[in-house]
């Protein structure tokens, strides 16, 4: 692998993404992409007494299913990088200790999904691994708990609020295979635009997403219309027009075919979600579930997926500091 | 136009770029639905009142219920989609302080009944408490300040 520009990987023997999984909760079981997640929950609890160990089971269960999918034994596996937005990323820690597999437990709020991505494919190109599996998963009443107010609490979110998606997704990736491949990556960096506001994360996200997106048309020499979809993790419908103005006024229009898994997963209209999905189990699960669909049917060929997180906890917020933004985006070709 | 220019240009751009609460609907939302739950009060009051319990009597037991009713449908899951809809109007009348309370102490059962239950039931309504019971002893202080009288009366 090589460093083209100022901070995209070149992977030399793309990565094969073999195999994913996803689950999704009851809410996104009535989103428009339904149909495309490996399983839909009846209940938030799923047969757990908390939501914190009903996140854990969606983790574990979404990560042995992938493994059982890739038909590669759990021993041959040899690193698996997961994360979620529990404090000290307890869902994936607890969720995957009897999983026997050397383990990275990472945070990179609601990008942790695609930084597993990026971490595992340098692993496995640069011959440390040859097969690694990313997770991620978020839950919505376990993150209300954490961030926000007790879910019975009868309170009103603003239009630019988003709901934290309840799912898991998780990827295998692998040396010697036929694709889809993962061709180059752009770590992002850490973006500050002053936005206070925790109920409105798409604006403070956006421009790190921005960042990300110009700096990897920069270091690649590729323009939008390179990509069949450029597809952000959770900025939102907020966020999402944002980044579709912040773009078109740096010259690059990326109106055509951009679009982002906040908005993709639930529908606006009918489902009360105001500014759409996020979470680190939004972007995992709708890229696990619908975008690999679409990517073994041929119908994208070429994607440019950017998980977007917002670094904030709820002192931070209580403390009046603004909400820091960081996006990472790998490149998927067949 | 550049918002992205300075951190001000980029905050003007997105409060003019994200929608807004809909204040003027939900300023009647709550109106009504803060106005039903006051009468439904009143009507409370006035039957204490024909009961032939007195005034302070009667007020009382118009909180005990209307606590009560309001406790039983967070319980059950109902309180919070009022709340959505209703806004201020469910949350200003006492109905709003008891879901501030039995809302956080079911969330934290999770966490046992004293370190969960206990310790956390007063995260939303404990500063309500404390500013509350603040002001009122500030004021208690003035007036006894300014009402020297009422020392005696006492």
């Amino acid at each position: 692998m090589e460093k083209i520009g100022s901070q995209t990987i070149r992977l030399d023997n793309p990565v094969t993404i073999l195999e994913t999984a996803s689950i999704v909760g009851p809410k996104e079981a009535q989103g428009p992409i339904a149909k495309y997640f490996d399983q839909c929950l009846d209940d938030e609890f799923w047969g757990e007494k908390t939501w914190e160990k009903a996140e854990s089971k969606i983790i574990k269960e979404t990560v042995n299913m992938a493994i059982t999918k890739s038909k590669i034994p759990a021993q041959n596996i040899d690193f698996c990088f997961a994360g979620d937005l529990l404090n000290q990323c307890i869902s994936s820690s607890f969720g995957l200790r009897e999983l026997n597999i050397p383990f990275f437990g990472i945070f990179g709020a609601c990008s942790t999904f695609v930084e597993g991505l990026c971490l595992g494919s340098i692993c496995v190109d640069g011959n440390a691994a040859t097969n690694v599996i990313c997770a991620a998963s978020s839950h919505f009443c376990s993150a209300e708990k954490q961030f926000r107010f007790p879910l019975e609490l009868g309170n009103q979110r603003p239009p630019t609020a988003q709901w934290t998606v309840t799912g898991a997704g998780c990827a295998v990736l692998t040396k010697n295979g036929q694709g889809p491949f993962i061709t180059h990556i752009t770590p992002g960096k850490i973006v500050d635009m002053g936005i206070k506001d925790s109920n409105n994360m798409g604006a403070a996200m956006a421009p790190a997403a921005l960042d990300t997106l110009l700096t990897h048309f920069k270091d690649t020499g590729r323009s939008p219309s390179y990509y069949d979809a450029i597809i952000t993790g959770d900025l939102g419908h907020v966020g999402k027009e944002i980044l579709n103005d912040l773009s078109l006024s740096k010259g690059y229009n990326i109106k055509s075919n951009y679009n982002d898994c906040g908005v993709l997963i639930f529908d606006k209209n009918k489902q009360d979600v105001h500014s759409g999905g996020s979470g680190c189990g939004c972007c995992a699960s709708v890229f696990s579930g619908f975008l690999f669909n679409e990517l073994k049917q041929k119908k994208y060929k070429r994607i440019l997926l950017i998980a977007t997180g917002a670094l904030t906890n709820a002192t931070s917020a209580q403390q009046g500091e603004s909400i820091p933004g960081i996006a990472h985006a790998v490149s998927i070709e067949i | 136009m550049n918002p992205l220019d300075t951190k001000k240009d980029y905050q003007e751009y997105v409060n003019k770029k994200s929608p807004n609460s809909p204040t003027l609907k939900n300023c009647f939302k709550a109106f009504i639905v803060g106005g039903f739950i006051c009468s439904i009060g009143q009507v409370i009051m006035e039957y204490c009142k024909y009961r032939g319990l007195d005034k302070t009597l009667s007020s009382t037991i118009v909180s005990i219920i209307l606590i009560l009713i309001s406790a039983f449908l967070t319980g059950l899951n109902l309180f919070n989609k009022i709340g959505k809809f209703a806004g201020a109007g469910s949350l200003v009348p006492i109905t709003g302080f008891a879901n501030s309370i039995v809302s956080p102490a079911m969330e934290y059962k999770s966490e046992g009944y004293v370190m969960g239950v206990g310790a956390k039931m007063f995260t939303v309504a404990g500063p309500v408490l404390v500013f509350g019971i603040s002001a009122s002893i500030l004021v208690g202080i003035i007036y006894l300040i300014f009402n020297t009288q009422s020392i005696t009366l006492v």
